[in-house]
């Protein structure tokens, strides 16, 4: 009986086009975008390589920041004034436009942490488990796939019908081609 | 319409990763006369420890002097930093690729270094824990929130986290760029970590994408903040001069003006020191010089306004303090050579096209800018304090001493150092920023023209 745990494959291609290929044919080998990943060096604009639109939830975090921020600096400015009254004057010991720089603060504060965590959690980093080349770096795309042990050969099948210079698995280079990590 | 930066993948990671491998012996050189410097400032500062601020020559009724103004002088260049790479990325302006990175690294050194002035100042740094941290540490004393004291340290503290985390966000890619070139398996391991495992995933692109539109869109009221508050240090006292409700929008557009002038001074020294002239080119500081000729003409309307208020009160300590600041010496020559510093030479020439495209000129008048806003702030703070009041006792007069010039000299040091370090460390442009701006770069025929075409402009 053959194991169910999944594998990845990763293929490197020099052209775009190349990759795009790659991609319209696993599509058609029955894999769907959540078993694909594709590695570039640069930012290409969304959809290049028929990928699917990517869903996330980034633009959450800094509310959900900026109110805790604004929670932690309300406890502090108010518990701090009430801890040690200033009386002044018959100004109440709690001055809201003398308060208001430190919530402006707190909340812009909370807002960012909590926006750079979003950017952690939804970029699914610390990363430490993923194929990887360093060739990618030099411009080449990489296509990772995810597959169960009996669907290997298909993502094989497809990932070289669309000319890879390399194909790697965790093992190491499935072409043999030199300078393979 | 820009000219894109056009070269392979290959040869733009070896140009922008050159100096973070190589150990030119320029660097060692002019790094260890910049800790020489330091080392200068330590020892005056321990000095300061020793007797006190007197050291310095401060003394009843001008306490607030080199040091105050130099803090006021580095807040405000931290500021056009990350407002010039949050507000490009915004309008996602594609000639804001190799500007970013620089800014927002510069708006790091300088803020870091604006903090230490604050902390030299108070003639004993540790206490300053007390009056801002909001911890009674068993004195039942909390901090008062009603004073700057407690909104500067909050604010600063918030400028400067944001900054960091926004810069390293943005460095990620260029982490990973690092680690996969990295000649060595110890600095392959270092960048490895900082890096995150960062593969460059179409999700990780978006998320970086959508993170950097997000993170300028909370800094840049941050960033508005942070000098408001720098000058409600003066304008919530009483003193004639500073008492001025448009304070905060006068410090924020001339730290824009003395910052923005800063960001085209590094710049042309990186495009030189670095090599990175196919980079950097004449357009981007052609830009520059443009937003620099609106920023400083706001800068001196808010200047004109501040006289202008000062006089039309007819408050006598009001008119005393300005006609201390514009006639008397050695006021007069001050004040004349900040405003023909930071106006009158820079602008004009600007307005030439061939000027706003010379390094040389470019770096001789943005120069010229700092010096100018670095005098301003001084005619700012001094001048008020040294007015004569009713009661004679209270006269004195303010005179920079070698210690101060020596802090004041550090400080330009600690920022240098502080760039170069990081240039060092970590590409200082970003890479994966410049080689997008290549993809989406193309050209097209418009009637007989071969130009560029660019997504966004």
């Amino acid at each position: 009986m053959q194991s169910q745990a999944k594998r990845e494959l990763l293929a490197l291609y020099e052209e775009p086009d190349q990759a795009a290929d790659a991609v319209e044919r696993l599509h058609s080998a029955g894999f769907e975008d959540n078993d694909i990943e594709i590695l570039s060096s640069t930012p290409y604009p969304e959809g290049a390589f028929g990928e699917g639109h990517t869903k996330h939830r980034l633009f959450a975090f800094p509310f959900a920041g900026a109110a805790c921020g604004m929670a932690v600096g309300i406890a502090w400015i108010v518990g701090a004034q009430v801890s040690l009254p200033i009386i002044t004057g018959g100004k109440p010991v709690v001055a809201v436009p003398a308060i208001i720089q430190i919530l402006y603060e707190g909340t812009l504060l909370g807002a960012v942490l909590f926006t750079v965590l979003g950017v952690l959690f939804e970029s699914r980093l610390p990363d430490g488990v993923g194929l990887y080349d360093d060739r990618i770096s030099e411009g080449y795309i990489g296509i990772s796939v995810m597959a169960r042990e009996r669907r290997l050969p298909d993502a094989q099948i497809a990932l070289e019908e669309a000319s890879p210079i390399d194909l790697l698995s965790k093992e190491g280079s499935l072409m043999h081609a030199p300078g393979t990590t | 319409m820009q000219e894109p930066v056009v070269a392979d993948t290959k040869t733009s990671n070896r140009e922008l990763l050159d100096f973070v491998f190589a150990w030119p012996a320029w660097f060692f050189a002019v790094g260890g006369a910049l800790n020489g410097l330091l080392v200068a400032a330590f020892v005056v500062v321990i000095l300061m420890l020793m007797f006190g601020l007197q050291f310095l020559g401060y003394s009843h009724p001008v306490y607030w002097g080199f040091l105050i103004v130099n803090f006021v002088f580095w807040i405000g260049v931290s500021h056009a930093g990350i407002m010039v790479s949050a507000i490009l990325r915004l309008t996602q302006a594609e000639w804001r690729r190799p500007v970013t990175r620089a800014a927002e690294v510069l708006t790091i050194f300088s803020l870091l270094t604006a903090v230490q002035f604050p902390l030299i100042h108070s003639g004993r740094p540790w206490r300053t824990m007390y009056w801002t941290f909001p911890y009674d540490w068993n004195r039942g004393a909390w901090p008062n929130p009603r004073s700057p004291l407690v909104w500067d340290p909050s604010a600063i503290f918030t400028y400067l986290t944001s900054t960091i985390l926004f810069v390293y966000v943005a460095l990620l890619p260029d982490l990973a760029l690092a680690r996969d070139r990295a000649p060595n398996p110890v600095s392959r391991a270092i960048y490895g970590v900082l890096a995150m495992g960062f593969r460059g995933t179409t999700r990780q692109w978006r998320i970086q994408t959508v993170a950097g539109l997000l993170l300028s869109a909370i800094i840049l009221p941050i960033f508005v903040s942070v000098h408001s508050i720098v000058s409600w240090d003066f304008a919530v006292t009483s003193v004639p001069g500073w008492h001025n409700t448009i304070f905060a929008p006068y410090f924020v557009i001339g730290a824009v003006h003395s910052g923005v002038s800063a960001v085209v001074t590094v710049m042309i020294v990186m495009r030189y020191a670095f090599g990175l002239k196919r980079f950097i080119t004449r357009d981007h500081i052609d830009s520059l010089a443009r937003l620099l000729i609106v920023v400083a003409t706001v800068w001196l309307f808010f200047f004109l306004l501040d006289f202008f208020f000062g006089l039309y009160g007819t408050e006598p300590a009001e008119v005393d303090t300005w006609q201390r600041r514009l006639v008397e010496p050695p006021w007069v020559v001050i004040a004349i050579t900040f405003i023909i510093c930071a106006y009158i030479i820079p602008v004009p020439m600007w307005m030439f096209r061939a000027i706003r495209r010379n390094f040389f000129w470019m770096f001789v008048t943005t120069i010229l800018v700092n010096v100018g806003m670095w005098l301003e702030r001084y005619m700012v703070v001094v001048p008020a304090l040294e007015r004569k009041s009713g009661l004679t006792f209270t006269y004195g007069d303010y005179a920079p001493s070698l210690s101060e010039f020596i802090l004041v000299a550090a400080s330009f040091a600690l920022v240098i150092l502080g760039f170069l370090t990081f240039s060092k460390l970590l590409p200082i442009m970003p890479a994966a920023d410049i080689k997008e701006g290549q993809i989406l770069a193309d050209r097209i025929r418009v009637g007989r023209a071969n130009v560029p075409a660019a997504m966004r402009e």
